[in-house]
């Protein structure tokens, strides 16, 4: 491969920083939605360096953080079944639920495997047809087609030892959640580009529309960032609200077809709980009744758990942008990313545990 | 949880579209990735690959920016590609 440096270099950076100052003219509060992008803003520390009065705030962008706490709590239930194999993406082993993580659970004798594709987890089933095999299926519009694909391969191939434990979060409903609140400060957002490499981008230009926002889907490195702000902040001063690209290296108005036909036949829109923010309506995906045989909720008959998040935590507000997670009492003291209270905090992509790492200093 | 590795297809195997994979290398590493979102890769191409699957078809030159940034900020064990291992042979994927 050839090597080449222009999303990095820092001259570019700087020209871009620059055309920002010259067209800042207002203070304008923009909005990430996907926790990718939270992540290089901190570690590049890409808010200093925009003229006073660009504000950059982090959204929901994490759908590991915003996983409900009960979910947890049931995928621990689960794995510590007997004859269960839990399998799961890395990231979510991590997380506390009300009494312990998956990680505890596999140190006391649940058998907890760690899996980079949903692919991993079917073959798994295949080769251990006496044991029940479980796939803890977390993630945004970008992750939604491979574990829907998971679920369609192990129906075709009749398997019957695998389920899915299904907590998919879709980015639109938050963004409205958030644009409809009266104390919302965004007016502007950089679109998440790899659920916009799935999804495209036509429910943004909805949005964009309806609220009169501007929206830039961006990618993920430096440089792809600081182009998203300087386009959003001349959208802004020229007084447009559209849909911009960034990142039409990978993303097309249309999306990927193939990914979101197979997406919409096992999954169904239905409401959903957000970690730290509560329910939101038609903002998640479930299996469809046809993949009831799949769905680990029904396989284990799992009844609704309740449990409450720890009242100090303020994570609905710095999930939302109306609040930083310095403002926060409990920042740094009690919560920390080896004890977290709240969704923000729980993964290296939420905006607490990012600004733990990078600026807790600063 | 959404970040996406770039890699080279090497050789597919599979005409059933949703079964097509593809042996894929990532700087030395190979995987077996799905095809069943990019019908349209071919031999030689470059794929954005998340959760083993390629989402998008990209150029060389931006396949190879993204690796090296993926690799500076350390996030290509997360993908579970592990540099400077040997490739071990995989079990195909159907």
């Amino acid at each position: 491969m050839k090597y080449v440096d222009e999303y990095r270099d820092p001259q570019i950076a700087q020209a871009i920083v620059n055309q920002v100052a010259r067209t800042a003219t207002k203070p304008w509060v923009l909005m990430e939605v996907c926790g990718g992008q939270t992540h290089t803003l901190m570690r590049y520390g890409i808010g200093d360096l925009l003229p006073r009065g660009v504000e950059l705030v982090h959204g929901p962008g994490c759908p590991v953080c915003v996983t409900p706490l009960e979910l947890i709590d049931q995928a621990i239930h689960i794995a510590g079944l007997p004859g269960v194999i839990f399998t799961s993406y890395g990231d979510m082993l991590r997380v506390p639920g009300s009494s312990c993580d998956l990680f505890q659970a596999r140190a006391n004798g649940a058998d907890v495997r760690i899996v980079y594709s949903p692919m991993d987890a079917v073959r798994i089933a295949r080769e251990n047809l006496d044991r029940q095999v479980v796939f803890f299926g977390v993630g945004f519009e970008t992750t939604a087609p491979a574990n829907a694909m998971a679920v369609w391969q192990a129906k075709q191939e009749g398997l019957t030892n695998f389920s899915m434990l299904v907590s998919h979060v879709l980015v639109p409903p938050a963004m409205r959640l958030i644009l409809e609140s009266p104390s919302n400060r965004v007016q502007g957002f950089i679109g998440p580009g790899h659920v916009c490499t799935i999804m495209g981008f036509s429910e943004y230009q909805k949005i964009a529309e309806e609220f009169k926002v501007p929206i830039v889907v961006g990618g993920f490195e430096p440089v792809d960032l600081l182009e998203a702000i300087s386009m959003l902040v001349s959208q802004l001063e020229e007084g447009r609200s559209e849909v911009e690209n960034q990142y039409s290296r990978s993303v097309e108005l249309a999306g990927n077809v193939a990914a979101q036909r197979i997406m919409s036949e096992v999954f169904q829109i239905s409401d959903r709980k957000w970690r730290g923010i509560g329910e939101i309506p038609q903002s998640g995906l479930t299996l469809r009744d046809e993949y009831a045989a799949y769905d680990a909720e029904r396989v284990f008959q799992l009844e609704p758990l309740d449990v409450e998040e720890p009242r100090e935590c303020i994570s609905a507000l710095v999930l939302q942008g109306q609040k930083k997670p310095i403002e926060c009492p409990a920042f740094g003291k009690r919560c920390t990313p080896l004890t977290p209270l709240g969704a923000p905090m729980v993964s290296a992509e939420g905006a607490c545990a990012a600004w733990y790492q990078y600026k807790r200093h600063a | 949880m959404c970040l996406a590795v770039p890699g080279k297809v090497l050789n597919i195997f599979g005409e059933d579209p949703a079964f097509r994979s593809a042996s894929v290398d990532f700087c030395g590493v190979r995987k077996t990735v799905n095809l069943a979102f990019t019908p349209e890769a071919r031999t030689g191409d470059f794929v954005l690959v998340h959760v083993g699957f390629a989402i998008s078809c990209i150029d060389e030159n931006e396949a190879s920016r993204t690796f090296r940034y993926l690799k500076e900020i350390g996030a290509l064990e997360e993908e579970g590609i592990v540099l400077g291992e040997p490739s071990r042979p995989e079990v195909v994927a159907s």
